[in-house]
């Protein structure tokens, strides 16, 4: 079975007509040619595949592309500010968080969701306050936490947790 | 901008924008794709094949399998020879393939696909009471089976005091995030493969041999690599698979393991079982060494993990043996993984020097110095650069090992114990044949080609940054380009060699190049001028071999068993990186991978299926981001340690090697448990 979809990726509305059965990073990397987010495990599993889906992280593997029709989908394609590239991205490159680059795209995105989320005071499973009440003091031991559905099997976690402090505290 | 300096990746901004291409992304026409579908039975033989219900689907345009697929010539090795025979000699081995025009209808037609067995009883359990183990004359690595000086039972019968100890580390997959993935594309006779390998020329050399065509006619693409850690080092059947399809199809062919594909479709660790016998004096001398391992492989292609072969190296004694056995079982062909032999005999013999030291009330750290040979202790070489006492007593001072009190089970605060522990680490320097191009152009650019591949070690960085100083050239005029096989003979990125190996053709390239252009009197020819360097092993004149010290602080949760890892500190000797930046990032990998190794990482086999039965991350454990804390890397640059054409020596593997033990020995001192199976688990922690 198979029909039209209207996706609405970084920004733009592309119709894709398509097997019920592709997911959202199926649909992406084999029908919008967005390559950057990756498949790790296809199993929601990695956090490779992580994209923002109305400004919140998803894992894109676990979404079905019908399922989404509409909503804001912004990939790691999608947060470069023309040619200026994302904080978060210029941080990765500082601190050297990440080697082989594979889980890069979705621990960026992952990072943008995650930031958002302390912002709002949500609050993770290290945090003292469960209230949610405040935004959240992102120290090491919170980016950590709630970097932990991203695997990096370069072992690059010291610069990414570097990269993610540097632009969190500014 | 010189070799040495901590540039960032020519490729970043590429990789964090995801512009990078991996093999699966390069954009094809008309593509198809592929699913295999891998054997339920652990030993025995396919007698039918039944594909109408795959084939009912008109999205699937072929299935192939040992009755229609094409016939491969005899190159390569048997784990290759995909859908060759009816034979199944492990659970996951490929017996079809489907091929689609989208990969749902694959993989939904791969699901369809009835495959009927005559099974037969499957030996999948690594046992050291096998009647037929072999003695292997050769471990892989060039390392010898057995090796042996001096009179190894007389000096343990003689010794003041005996450790007697065996040691387990598990089956283990790599992982790496990007999994095998290979886009297949015959044009005639000749062949386009864009492939997540470790060596594309090693490849196209493999594909050649396999489709019986000359290597010159397989062009093998793989600019960037999700990761290999040892899952890549030769084509995968999958690939295999792919480029079959594509024959057979006339089409481009598209093909990705799944994740729970690749615990079978690619290879793993071996399980290794080292029995470690040490025998010293009462003043900590070492009178014997004797370390016997066994590992196993499949039925069809012999592997031999080095598991003994660290153990050449580390120690002075006058009587030494190293033994190594195999078991031959129904499970996927183990392969290099990251320092392969090195990481699971190392966690052996360094935990067992922990148990020496305790067996003789002195430090471990005494005991290692107390020990230091002159020269190899297994072959008599002198040292290419050594340093591991400097490691040790760099790595102690950093660590404030002097105040420690060696007494395990003592530091309790609440409901956590913490402890200390200390291991070595060594890995060899290799440095493999290998040919680069440099050429000079007109405009005043120059161009070097080698047939690198980048995995995220930051090769192409670094050989960018030796090709500038080879050069003596403005850094904007020099374009570096790796990753085809077309750029000539170029050894695989594996057992930390790649960079040292490709890095001295490039050196060697460009600086004939210059010799060149002077000849001409510094002005480059109409057309140009190009001149191709290369390197070749060393002389096995030297024992050459990085080295390094862990040291490690963790807590013990004395309740559950749960082991955090609070600091790893790491000396290593190494000398000059080419980027200091990206060796850096190397070793704190290779590190984060040792406490994985040492607290997470085991591919549990089912005694009854021969099935891995963790197949994915949810239930293999690696590492996550709050599993890693207190990490530090420091390098010693020394300078006797330069002993490659390119510098100094690989960093790759050096940072995992040793840690797991640093860990099990800091567990000990927690707690008072020494725990000699990998990994380091709750119920072993426990005692139980």
């Amino acid at each position: 079975m198979s029909g039209d979809v209207v996706l609405r990726v970084n920004g733009e509305d592309r119709v894709l007509h398509l097997d019920n059965r592709v997911t959202l990073l199926d649909a992406l990397r084999e029908h919008l040619r967005l390559t950057g987010t990756k498949k790790g495990c296809d199993h929601g599993q990695c956090g490779a595949c992580t994209v923002l889906l109305d400004g919140e992280r998803a894992n894109s593997c676990l979404l079905l592309a019908v399922a989404v029709a509409g909503r804001a989908v912004t990939t790691v394609e999608g947060l470069a500010d023309g040619a200026e590239p994302h904080p978060l991205q210029r941080a990765f490159i500082a601190h050297d968080g990440f080697q082989c680059g594979y889980c890069t795209p979705g621990q960026i995105c992952s990072a943008i969701g995650m930031l958002a989320e302390a912002a709002a005071g949500l609050p993770s499973a290290v945090s003292a306050d469960l209230a949610g009440t405040a935004a959240v003091d992102l120290d090491d031991e919170e980016i950590r936490e709630r970097m932990s559905g991203n695997l990096c099997r370069c072992g690059a976690y010291a610069g990414i947790v570097a990269a993610i402090r540097e632009v969190a505290g500014g | 901008m010189s070799a040495g300096t901590g540039l960032s990746r020519l490729e970043g901004r590429d990789k964090v924008t995801g512009a990078a291409l991996y093999a699966y992304e390069y954009p094809v026409e008309d593509p198809l794709y592929v699913w295999p579908v891998g054997a339920t039975v652990a030993n025995g033989s396919v007698v039918e094949v039944d594909p109408a219900a795959a084939l009912a689907d008109p999205e699937v345009v072929a299935v192939l399998d040992h009755t229609n697929a094409p016939r491969l010539g005899q190159g390569g090795i048997a784990d290759q020879h995909v859908l060759q025979s009816p034979d199944v000699a492990y659970r996951g081995q490929i017996v079809a393939g489907v091929v689609a025009t989208t990969p749902e209808a694959a993989r939904e037609g791969a699901e369809q696909m009835l495959v009927r067995y005559v099974e037969r009883p499957a030996k999948v359990v690594l046992d050291p009471s096998d009647p037929s183990l072999e003695e292997p004359t050769a471990a892989f690595g060039g390392h010898p089976g057995s090796d042996a000086k001096g009179d190894v039972d007389a000096a343990l019968a003689a010794a003041d005091v005996v450790v007697d100890r065996v040691y387990t580390t598990p089956t283990e997959h790599h992982n790496p995030m990007e999994t095998v993935a290979t886009i297949a594309q015959w044009s005639g006779d000749r062949l386009l493969v864009y492939d997540s390998n470790q060596g594309p020329w090693t490849a196209a050399v493999a594909f050649g041999a396999l489709w019986d065509i000359p290597p010159e006619r397989v062009e093998v693409v793989t600019e960037h690599v999700g990761g290999g850690f040892g899952a890549k080092v030769r084509p995968t059947p999958g690939a295999v698979l792919a480029t079959m399809a594509a024959r057979v199809t006339g089409r481009p062919c598209k093909l990705m393991l799944t994740r729970q594909q690749m615990f079978t479709m690619s290879p793993g660790r071996s399980a290794t079982r080292s029995r470690i016998r040490l025998g010293a004096r009462h003043d900590g001398t070492l009178t014997a060494v004797d370390h016997d391992a066994l590992q196993y492989s499949s039925v069809i292609h012999e592997y031999v993990e080095h598991t003994g072969a660290a153990t050449r190296t580390m120690y002075a004694t006058d009587n030494l043996r190293i033994t190594h056995r195999l078991a031959r079982l129904n499970l996927p062909t183990p392969r290099v993984m990251r320092a392969p032999g090195h990481a699971p005999g190392m966690f052996a013999l360094e935990s067992a020097m922990d148990e020496l030291a305790y067996a003789l009330d002195l430090d471990p750290l005494a005991l290692r110095l107390a020990n230091e040979p002159a020269v190899e202790p297994a072959g008599g070489l002198p040292f290419a650069g050594r340093h591991l006492v400097e490691c040790l007593t760099v790595g102690a001072e950093r660590f404030g090992w002097a105040t420690r009190d060696p007494t395990p089970g003592m530091r309790r605060h609440g409901r956590w114990l913490f402890g200390t522990g200390l291991a070595a680490s060594t890995y060899p320097a290799l440095q493999r044949a290998a040919t680069a191009t440099a050429r000079a152009e007109p405009d005043g650019g120059f161009h070097v080609w080698v047939g690198a591949v980048d995995l995220g070690t930051g090769a192409r960085t670094a050989l960018w940054q030796l090709a500038v100083e080879a050069l003596d050239a403005p850094p904007s005029r020099v374009s570096i380009h790796i990753g085809h096989s077309s750029h000539g003979q170029a050894p695989l990125a594996g057992g930390s060699s790649g960079t040292a190996s490709w890095g001295g053709a490039v050196r060697a390239a460009c600086t004939a190049l210059r010799e060149r252009l002077a000849e001409h009197g510094g002005v480059v020819p109409a057309d140009g001028l190009a001149v191709t360097g290369s390197t070749e092993p060393p002389p096995p004149d030297r024992s050459r071999h990085s080295y390094g010290a862990h040291f490690c602080a963790v807590r013990v949760d004395a309740d559950t068993g749960q082991v955090r890892v609070d600091r790893l500190l790491g000396v290593f000797a190494h000398g000059r990186p080419l980027n200091a930046r990206t060796a850096h990032s190397q070793l704190l990998g290779g590190m984060v991978m040792g406490v994985s190794m040492a607290l997470h990482e085991q591919t549990v086999v089912d005694p009854r299926l021969g099935m891995f039965v963790n197949h994915d991350l949810a239930q293999y454990h690696v590492a996550t981001n709050a599993d890693i804390r207190g990490l530090e890397a420091h390098s010693l640059e020394r300078a006797d340690d330069d002993v490659t054409l390119a510098g100094g020596k690989g960093v790759g593997e050096l940072g995992i090697v040793g840690a797991a033990a640093a860990i099990a020995n800091a567990v000990h001192h927690a707690t008072g448990v020494r725990v000699r199976d990998l990994p380091i688990t709750l119920e072993r922690v426990r005692g139980q």
